[in-house]
């Protein structure tokens, strides 16, 4: 039986402390609250730092594209470091969705999207999902440029390189000539925009639909990650808290109610965990159906995706909940790590959507 | 990747083959050659099985001897032996004990219970009441009454926890020992569960007489010794590697796809639910097992009983739910005493009633949970009254 790796390599650990360390000094909570308010979440300098500098952006790019020639394994360790921060960066849509398109696609706009000189998204709604029919919102004239809307699209604003999907799933690549204007957002650290295209020049990418479904699928298999990251910040704040918090002259994780919601959550986020590498390496090594049982990526994450997404938000709301009135302010980051899980929750493909498509790839019809 | 002991283990195998050829020795001989040939346990002291090499290793030898076609010592028959006592034997035995105890252990010549658990002595384990006095001839005198004890009337052997010293407090005043099941003091009564058969079994100690030589590490140490017996319990119950669809989700899906005059929207959500966390669990389960291999454990193994716990209930009142009309049935309430535990070879209704003990039996979700909370967590625990008291002074 082929087997998934589900541990962390040592240099996958150590990828892990540098990112850590990044975002420690440049994205500190107290700098989250005060951008999202602002002009740019984003920030000046974030993003040069973790895809320039780190080389994070172009983790799964080879290295004689631009990149560092490593894989999705380690593009998701990036994930669940940025989920345990919430840190306002355009990973997600760079990274791992244009990147994934563009790797598949072939296109000399890969290295400028490796080396982070450009940030790039996939121009769909972020509740798309794989495994279901997309539907096109902008045409493709004869000429080749683009007209239409997308609307709730992640990491487009400061975008330059967006893949647009038109007719039929084929993919269209656009440097400029188009609007993005932005939502407000549930998720305050990932802000949404609206994509307009009115006759933009585009070049086509691929007419196979396929490369759209790849991308969603690894972009769902890798928000896992993220929620993995998100939950364990909401678990390990929540016990700091309690470890100090003293009510009734005892701390208050010392009352077995309290405790044994913590043990429940820390257990399904153990589930999460294994689940999240199990859906990264069967992505990384680009096992298909066929592959062994365990190898199935499309399997590996719809089991991820359902899992983690309900994790992190149960994980997000316990953490409001054990943290009692200081939980409901704004001053304290708990209320992003809420927004963040509850928006992810949708994002790609809820857990039902994802259960719904593993019936058909595990034969358990309705 | 193929390396340099895995090839010495598989030639140790092959010569153990050689020399014993399955197809013409008794299976007994066959597993006592293999004791000898430390090939029984790998990751055990040359000697007593098995070679000091990794435990990881095993799998070698384990795939060698199948695909011979070798006898096994039937493990499941004798999961408290090995997976209990064994452990405790090789930590705190003396080399006598380990000597005479471990080979009939391990060929399953001789079955093991524990009596561990008391009426009166739950999940506060420590508060037991089963008496040990010492007299001058160097034998203790063991009285009381032990519970929930599985194999207790096929064992020749148990390990026992029993208190000797009622003016220390709890934990401090229990001493460990091996108890021999042919004393003629030891009397043993079915216990019959919510499912009508006896699995367990009550334990009556009426002037039991244990040599002292028969105890396992010192006097009054014994809550530490029951330590390792436990932490090896939980890794047993919780820890065998399954396939995709390998335990019990795998009953329910099968019924779900040869039968779908019993399916409705309703149930489809719930079974793609269990589904998922099933596959959740044999994947934290597998993580784990990567994780011993490389010689990193994680705190994930606290986490694995109480997970397939709750897994097990939820799964098996969905199937009685699944089966509609049968589920209004049971297969047989029949007393019977079965050496094994076998959720395939019943039908539903049994599974139902039997998973309930799942979350009681090996330490129960409640104190796993309290364990989880302070072990791995790090939460400070409840306030205690009991634990400095001398044990005579506990109110009971």
């Amino acid at each position: 039986m082929s087997s998934l790796n589900l541990l962390y390599s040592e240099i996958e650990e150590e990828l892990r402390a540098s990112v850590r360390d990044l975002l420690a000094d440049h994205s500190p909570t107290s700098g989250i609250l005060a951008r999202i308010e602002g002009p740019d979440v984003y920030g000046p300098s974030l993003w040069r730092q973790l895809a320039a500098e780190l080389g994070a952006a172009g983790l799964q790019v080879p290295e004689q594209h631009g990149g560092a020639g490593a894989s999705l394994r380690e593009t998701a360790v990036v994930m669940e470091e940025l989920g345990r921060t919430v840190a306002p960066v355009p990973f997600l849509g760079s990274a791992v969705l244009a990147t994934t398109v563009l790797l598949r696609t072939g296109d000399d706009a890969l290295r400028s999207l490796a080396d982070g000189s450009h940030r790039g998204t996939l121009a769909v709604p972020l509740s798309s999902a794989p495994g279901r029919p997309f539907t096109p919102s902008v045409t493709v004239h004869p000429d080749g440029t683009l007209s239409g809307r997308v609307t709730s699209v992640a990491d487009a604003l400061g975008a330059d390189l967006v893949v647009v999907p038109g007719d039929g799933g084929s993919l269209h690549l656009v440097e400029g000539g188009f609007t993005a204007t932005p939502r407000t957002s549930l998720d305050l650290t990932r802000p949404l925009a609206d994509l307009t295209f009115e006759r933009t020049p585009a070049r086509l990418l691929t007419a196979d639909p396929a490369v759209l479904e790849q991308a969603l699928l690894t972009g769902a298999g890798l928000l896992a990650s993220e929620q993995l990251g998100i939950a364990e910040w909401c678990l390990t704040a929540t016990v700091e808290y309690l470890r100090e918090r003293r009510q009734f002259n005892r701390p208050l994780g010392s009352f077995q109610a309290l405790k044994h919601r913590l043990a429940d959550l820390w257990l399904d986020l153990v589930g999460a965990r294994a689940a999240a590498r199990a859906a990264a390496d069967a992505l990384a090594t680009g096992a298909g159906a066929g592959a062994g049982e365990d190898g199935d990526a499309a399997v590996a994450v719809a089991v991820a995706a359902s899992h983690c997404g309900t994790v992190a938000v149960r994980a997000a709301e316990e953490c409001i909940q054990l943290h009692g009135g200081i939980g409901m302010t704004w001053e304290h980051p708990a209320h992003l790590y809420l927004k963040r899980a509850k928006a992810d929750q949708l994002a790609l493909g809820t857990p039902a959507h994802h259960r719904a498509v593993l019936a058909a790839l595990v034969n358990l019809p309705a | 990747m193929t390396t340099a002991p895995e090839e010495e283990l598989r030639s140790r195998t092959r010569a153990l083959l050689s020399e014993f050829d399955p197809a013409d020795t008794a299976p007994l001989d066959f597993l006592r050659a293999r004791f000898d040939a430390g090939l029984a346990w790998v990751h055990f002291p040359v000697g007593l099985g098995g070679l000091g090499a990794p435990r990881a290793l095993q799998a070698v030898v384990d795939t060698e001897l199948a695909a011979a076609g070798a006898p096994d010592n039937d493990p499941r028959r004798i999961g408290i032996g090995l997976g209990m006592a064994a452990p405790t034997i090789l930590r705190y035995g003396t080399e006598e004990q380990q000597a005479r105890l471990l080979r009939p252990l391990w060929t399953g010549e001789e079955v093991w219970c524990q009596l561990f658990s008391e009426p009166g002595a739950g999940s506060d384990l420590a508060a037991l009441a089963t008496r040990a006095v010492l007299g001058p001839d160097g034998v203790w005198t063991v009285d009381g009454q032990k519970v929930w004890t599985s194999s207790a009337h096929t064992a020749r052997w148990a390990i026992l926890i029993a208190r000797t010293d009622p003016a220390l407090p709890k934990h401090k005043g229990i001493t460990y020992f091996v108890c021999d099941m042919t004393d003629p003091g030891v009397e043993v009564r079915p216990l019959r569960q919510i499912t009508g058969e006896a699995e367990f079994n009550e334990v009556f100690l009426t002037g039991v007489r244990i040599p002292d030589t028969d105890r396992l590490g010192a006097v009054g140490e014994g809550w530490q010794v029951a330590q390792t017996t436990l932490n090896n319990e939980r890794v047993s119950i919780g820890g065998q590697r399954t396939p995709r669809e390998g335990g019990l989700v795998g009953i329910v899906a099968d019924t779900w796809r040869s039968r779908p005059d019993l399916r409705t929207p309703e149930l489809h959500q719930r079974l793609l639910k269990h589904w998922v966390d099933a596959e959740v669990l044999r994947l934290t389960g597998e993580r784990l097992r990567q994780q011993l291999t490389v010689g990193q454990p994680g705190p994930e193994g606290a986490g694995t009983k109480l997970g397939f716990a709750r897994l097990a209930q939820e799964l098996t009142g969905f199937e009685v739910e699944l089966l509609a009309e049968e589920g209004l049935g049971y297969d047989d309430w029949t007393m019977v005493r079965p050496e094994l535990v076998d959720f395939n070879g019943r039908e539903a209704g049994y599974r139902y009633l039997r998973a309930k003990g799942n979350s009681i039996e090996g330490g129960t979700s409640e104190i796993l949970r309290n364990i989880i909370a302070e072990r791995v967590l790090g939460l400070p625990p409840e306030p205690r009254t009991d634990k400095d008291v001398p044990w005579k002074d506990l109110a009971r």
